[in-house]
């Protein structure tokens, strides 16, 4: 049996008819072809499903999509500014080289922009504790706490939130 | 080669170009390739380690609506070449299913195409084989007897390839010195694990007859093996490389699911999708690392010097063969490591046994074999009662020997190891170290600073081949590079290889930004495919700064004399009495006199009356394919070769302490100063190294594919098989030299492994100087909290009894 | 790794979710917070044929305190509950064992009542609640019956909850609020995050002159399910909890522990380490205490 459901993707509200077996992260890269967000082992551990759900994140493999009918998603797509610019955060991962493959990637900065959402000002301590659930085989994790770092000073500084530099330095 | 002071671009700061796909999420890797009517593929796997397959009943699972064919392991035999071993073994057949007999549990046995991965995986589900089991053989120690099972019947019996080579004068050298120690060392069984599992893509054009190929593949000869399992020419083979791979460190070759995906593509006519999850990944998909065992054995003297070093190694290669056994065949590139080591027996042993096959891992081999010689030094130190720096610093080949021709037939180009060396004990506050080791003794911790070098040899050109198998003449391993300048003068470079973190976009542009005086930033770099590219060998073996680089150079360098030839024509001037700086060709004698680089392209494409008599060819490209600097040479009959002609280095510093009750370790301070020439860029040779260093912490102490004595593999999920996570990771430190290398475009060497290669040895160190207090060690890796706490826990029983 | 196929109902109300239980039998399955369930229905390890989402359901959701101890609704996110000003203050011990749970990620969907359905014997909330005592409310379309932890928690895996019946509430017992409190869960895992190999719990509470008047311990890892460790308990009340007292009672919970090896550890290392860690939450909640005693004296 299947079910219609209405999800509100970054930003956008969409209508879809799901099998109860289908996971987000398989509606969201299937059906709706937002391929940003990855998948890395389907059993929890590894991180790369994460997205926000109503602003909190959870792992998109743990969850099936018809459970999110009614809900908000905010998948790495997302993250930009509303000018379309890049947010402080994926600038700053630019910045300070975050990442090496990306698979990884939209996992780590789902959850470096809910730390800052909750936590501004993170000791390194407390960025570690927020990616604990991210894998990441390729940088040693060393550059991305530089980068929710970096973020979170430059966010402190334009407290709006306004637009990072998009580019090279 | 341009003066590193006059460098614009190489070593400066500058943001990769890969970057900004992957954090908008707009990256390409395979999983994000839908093609119109694509069926999946999942797998059945046989549940036992070994077991003779006598019928497969596929009636059930076939009727399942959706299902579109349910193929086995005879049916593709009857059509397929086996997989390609790398010794050479005619008796070892191996296909991408079981044919007849099950070599570990979790071999793929049939495969279900249907409609949806979820379809398939039903039917999966309802496949019914009768196994009849055999006797199994899952220590690699066991699996050399003779009288052990036979993993692959057909060869006669599990030793794939022994040889023991003898660099130099061995026996005297045992026999002058007065010291000798030797000791066993585990290796367990590990891989890289990337994030994505391997996945492909394949589709048949029934019009052009071309099987498209897209796969997170990182593998040499990638195309050519596909066409000889097929049996179809390698030029119906387009292998796309303009795929994104999620990681790979080696492990992503995937041939055998791309020879079954492609298999399938030509007899269903339509495109196949073969993403494995990650059970199938980590049981079934071939891609387990180095399993070892090793015997080492060193003489020196009563200076510490040492003069001569035995080293048995049995590689348990598991169920399949690929390319595994030639991992015996990279540490001979550096056998002595960092040290004036006279003289090398080196016995390599490849057995199978009935587990998972192994793929090439970060380093191929030498990672292990660096712990192996690591403790060796460390050892002689303790014996000795000397320090293990100071024992080192005496044994390092000195940067006036350079350069430096080792025992087993490699010359390492460049370095400075004492500098190096001293680097990374300042870095690490040494002597600031050593009190806090001795003050936490005191207050009854067990706490201990491991040390280690590495070298990272780079850019080789596949001289193991050779050395391991005698009917393989290799001795070039390509790298290409196409530079074009289109007739506004927008320049596109072409490189023949997919990308798996390494930032190749990123070090092509930069180099033939600085060649060409264009910011990287305006240059476009693609990725070929097989059919369109040039030669090319993927980024193995820590060659790409060195052989990408280099054919980037000289691509780039092509253009320049092109454009100086135009120019000069143009200027009424000879070619020396012009100049070429920042795109714009001017005569020396009246710099005004210039012409851009745009106007010059747009004469070689639309002008050919301005063109000067010599350049006979309109448009402007330039491709350079690069030989592989001092390759080119087969093997001595005494198994001497120049193998790879770049050595980084590094040295590694790591203060670690042991939980007393649980073992747990912790590594509060970890610190690097690395060697690997000319810096592309830094931001990402600093990601390759701590990444690297990463990776090794995990093999030390977390991480292993562990089974059962009755051949079940334990750890097959996320779950089980421990990788770091950010809190096991330590705010790694580094510090940076730079000696050039005299072989390449810059001065460059390979950096990608470094990290890898050094931080499993300096955390055993760590680890033992941490126990020597209780006069125990730990010589097996992965060291876990457990191990270490029964080791404790074992002599505190003793002394007490 | 796909799901078998199954249906689906969103429950609004607790009687819908006990209704459709009552008819499902052993193929219909609550889902939680799914952190459990869903990866192993993907390995195809659990393939219910109805999925019955309580997550909707808005009287499983809730923390209400009571005069003796603070009642969680199943369906409360771990997260919730961690973030609660009421269980810090009031099961400190179940706060102390939050964080160890998992991951931000997962302690945003999975559920207090949902680990405890689970039945993971290393898993921290089910630690806290045999320390505690916890209560639970089980209910069916025929009414509700209230177990305590220890009737609950029947194995590795296995709780007394009945294919019809919903686990609904938790109950968990404040500590006296005569005496200085003081908490500490700790464990040893593969990787922080993790599962523990070893876990232990330990509630104490210092009277003025600084003995022991009341203490509630368990130990997990070496055992099927978390145990209580009543000998231990016993040894340090009334006592001045001095290191090498706590060092002695700590080994008398040794006849409770029945324990296997795995990959991660050997039963050697498991008998070896739980009265260890046991010993290392005694001084650490003691310590804590201490600090409370000295405090509420001073002001
Ligand atoms: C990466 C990762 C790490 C984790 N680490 C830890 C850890 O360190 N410690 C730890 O304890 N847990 C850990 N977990 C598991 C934890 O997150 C889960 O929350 C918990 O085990 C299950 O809770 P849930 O609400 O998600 O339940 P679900 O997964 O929804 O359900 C689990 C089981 O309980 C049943 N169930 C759920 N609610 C009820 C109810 N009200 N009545 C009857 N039956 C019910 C379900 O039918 C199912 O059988 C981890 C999970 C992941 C993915
Ligand atoms: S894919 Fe969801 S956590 Fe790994
Ligand atoms: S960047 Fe490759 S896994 Fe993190």
């Amino acid at each position: 049996m299947t079910h219609a459901i209405s999800v509100t993707i970054n930003g956008v509200t969409r209508q879809a008819v799901v099998e109860p077996r289908q996971t987000l992260v398989d509606f969201l890269r299937d059906q709706l072809a937002l391929t940003g967000t990855h998948v890395g082992c389907e059993h929890g551990v590894c991180g790369a499903c994460s997205v926000l759900l109503d602003g909190e994140p959870i792992r998109s493999c743990l969850m099936f999509a018809v459970q999110a009918d009614g809900h908000a998603i905010t998948t790495v797509e997302g993250l930009r500014e509303d000018d379309g610019t890049l947010g402080i955060l994926q600038d700053s991962f630019w910045e300070t080289h975050a990442l090496q493959c990306g698979y990884c990637t939209p996992g780590m900065l789902i959850a470096g922009q809910d730390l800052l959402a909750r936590n501004p000002d993170p000791s390194d301590e407390e960025i570690r504790e927020a990616i604990a659930g991210n894998l990441c085989r390729c940088t040693g994790y060393v550059q991305i706490v530089d980068a929710i770092r970096l973020a979170g000073a430059r966010m402190r500084q334009s407290p709006e939130g306004s637009g990072a530099e998009n580019g090279d330095d | 080669m341009t003066e590193q002071s006059a460098r614009r671009f190489v070593s400066a700061k500058r943001r990769p170009k890969e970057d900004g796909r992957f954090i908008t999420g707009a990256g390409h890797f395979v999983a994000d390739i839908n093609r119109p009517g694509m069926l999946h593929v999942a797998l059945v796997t046989s549940p036992h380690p070994a077991a003779r397959i006598t019928t497969i009943d596929t009636s059930e699972a076939a009727a399942l609506p959706g299902v579109v064919e349910i193929l086995t392991g005879n049916v593709l035999a009857g059509e397929a070449n086996p997989l390609a071993n790398a010794v050479d073994t005619p008796g070892v057949k191996c296909y991408p299913l079981a044919v007849g007999v099950a070599r570990y549990a979790g071999e793929w046995v049939a495969a279900v195409i249907a409609e949806t991965r979820a379809l398939a995986e039903d039917a999966a589900e309802l496949v019914e084989v009768d196994y009849e089991p055999l006797d199994h053989v899952i220590n690699a120690e066991e699996a050399l007897e003779p009288t052990s099972p036979p993993v692959h019947a057909g060869h006669g019996s599990n030793i794939l390839y022994r040889r023991t080579f003898t660099w130099g004068p061995v026996a005297e050298d045992f026999a002058g010195q007065p010291h000798e120690l030797s000791f066993k060392l585990r290796w367990g069984r590990s891989a890289p694990v990337p994030v994505e599992t391997f996945g492909v893509v394949a589709e048949w054009d029934t019009g052009t007859e071309i099987l498209d190929v897209w796969a997170s593949i990182q593998m040499p000869s990638y195309a050519e093996q596909i066409a000889g399992a097929l049996r179809i020419p390698v030029n119906q083979v387009r292998a796309h490389y303009d795929v994104d791979v999620g990681g790979s460190y080696g492990v992503k070759r995937g041939i055998k699911h791309t020879v079954l995906a492609g298999f399938l593509a030509r007899r269903l006519g339509r495109p196949i999708r073969l993403i494995e999850d990650r059970l199938e990944n980590m049981v079934g998909g071939d891609m387990h690392g180095p399993d070892r065992h090793f015997n080492v054995a060193v003489a020196f003297d009563d200076d510490g010097l040492i003069r001569s070093m035995k080293l048995r190694v049995i590689e348990d290669v598991g169920g399949q063969t690929g390319r595994a056994p030639f991992q015996l065949g990279k540490p001979v590139s550096a056998i002595v490591g960092a040290y004036q080591i006279n003289s090398v027996e080196y016995e390599a042993i490849a057995v199978s046994t009935n587990k998972t096959g192994q793929a090439a891992v970060r380093g191929f081999g030498m990672s292990p074999t660096n712990v192996a010689i690591e403790t060796a030094v460390d050892k002689v130190a303790t014996r000795l009662g000397l320090s293990r720096l100071e024992v080192r610093r005496r044994n390092f080949i000195r940067a006036d020997q350079f350069p430096y021709l080792i025992p087993s037939g490699s010359e390492y180009d460049s370095g400075d190891y004492h500098t190096v060396f001293k680097m990374a004990r300042d870095l690490a506050q040494f002597d600031v170290l050593l009190a806090r080791r001795d003050a936490a003794r005191r207050e009854g911790k067990i706490a201990g600073i491991g040390i280690a070098t590495c070298l990272e040899p780079g850019g080789g050109n596949s001289a193991f081949e050779p050395l391991l198998n005698p009917k393989n003449e290799t001795t070039t391993w390509p790298e290409s590079c196409v530079v074009k300048v289109d007739r506004t003068g927008g320049i596109t470079a072409t490189i023949a290889t997919s990308t798996s973190g390494q930032g190749h976009e990123t070090l092509a542009a930069t180099i033939i930004g600085e060649e060409l005086g264009i910011d990287p930033n305006d240059i476009r770099v693609v990725h070929s495919d097989t059919l369109s590219g040039m030669p090319g060998n993927t980024p193995v073996a820590s060659r790409m700064a060195i052989m990408l680089g280099g054919a980037a150079a000289g691509a780039a360098k092509k253009i320049r004399d092109q454009a100086i030839l135009i120019g000069a024509h143009n200027l009424g001037r000879t070619t020396d009495q012009v100049r070429y700086a920042n795109g714009v060709v001017s005569a020396v004698d009246d710099p005004s006199q210039s012409l851009s680089l745009a106007r010059i392209a747009l004469i070689s494409h639309r002008e050919f009356h301005n063109m000067p008599p010599e350049l006979t060819e309109p448009g402007m490209q330039a491709i350079h394919v690069l030989q592989v600097p001092k390759g080119g040479t087969l093997p001595t009959a005494d198994g001497r070769v120049q193998m790879y002609p770049c050595y980084s280095f590094a040295a590694h510093i790591v203060y670690a302490e042991i939980d007393r009750l649980t073992g747990k370790v912790t590594l509060p301070d970890y610190c690097i100063a690395h060697d690997c020439g000319t810096v592309i860029n830094p931001d990402i040779v600093r990601g390759m190294v701590i990444g690297g260093a990463a990776h090794g912490i995990g093999a030390a102490l977390y991480e292993e594919f562990s089974y059962e004595p009755g051949g079940q593999l334990l750890s097959g999920t996320f779950v089980d098989y421990v990788m770091p996570s950010s809190h096991e990771i330590p705010d790694i430190k580094l510090a940076e030299h730079c000696t050039p290398s005299p072989l390449t475009s810059h001065g460059q060497k390979g950096v990608g492994e470094g990290g890898y290669l050094g931080a499993p040895a300096a955390v055993a160190s760590a680890i033992n100087d941490a126990l020597s207090p209780f006069n125990i060690e730990c010589l097996t890796l992965p060291m876990r909290a457990s191990l270490l706490s029964d080791l404790l826990a074992d002599q505190l029983a003793e002394t007490e009894s | 790794m796909k799901a078998a196929a199954f249906d689906y109902t969103r429950a609004d109300t607790l009687d819908q979710v006990l209704e459709l239980l009552s008819h499902g039998g052993d193929e219909a399955r609550i889902i939680a917070g799914g952190q459990s369930l869903v990866a192993m229905m993907a390995m195809r390890l659990a393939r219910p044929e109805h999925l019955i989402d309580i997550n909707h359901v808005d009287a499983l959701a809730g923390i209400n305190t009571a005069s003796d101890h603070v009642a969680i609704k199943a369906c409360t996110r771990q997260a919730a509950a961690m973030a609660s000003s009421a269980i810090k203050r009031e099961v400190p011990l179940l706060a102390a064992a939050l964080p160890l749970v998992g991951h931000i990620q997962t302690r945003n969907r999975g559920t207090i009542g949902g680990s405890l359905a689970h039945g993971d014997p290393t898993a921290e909330v089910l630690l806290a609640a045999v320390a505690l005592g916890a209560r639970l409310s089980l209910a069916s379309i025929g009414g509700t019956r209230t177990l305590n932890i220890a009737e609950f928690s029947v194995g590795a895996m296995e709780t007394a909850i009945l294919d019809e019946e919903c686990l609904t509430e938790i109950q968990f017992p404040k500590p006296p609020s005569a005496l200085s409190i003081g908490v500490a869960v700790d464990e040893i895992s593969p990787r922080a995050g993790d599962y523990a190999i070893i876990g232990a719990a330990a509630e104490l509470g210092l009277a003025e002159d600084g003995s022991c008047g009341h203490i509630r311990l368990a130990s997990s890892g070496a055992s099927p399910v978390p145990v209580l460790c009543g000998p231990t308990m016993e040894a340090l009340t009334g006592s001045r909890l001095g290191d090498s007292e706590i060092d002695d009672a700590v080994q008398l919970i040794n006849p409770l522990l029945s324990p296997e090896s795995d990959v991660q550890a050997s039963a050697a290392y498991r008998r070896r380490v739980a009265p260890g860690m046991l010993a290392r939450v005694i001084k650490m909640a003691r310590d804590k205490a201490e600090i409370k005693r000295t405090e509420g004296r001073t002001s």
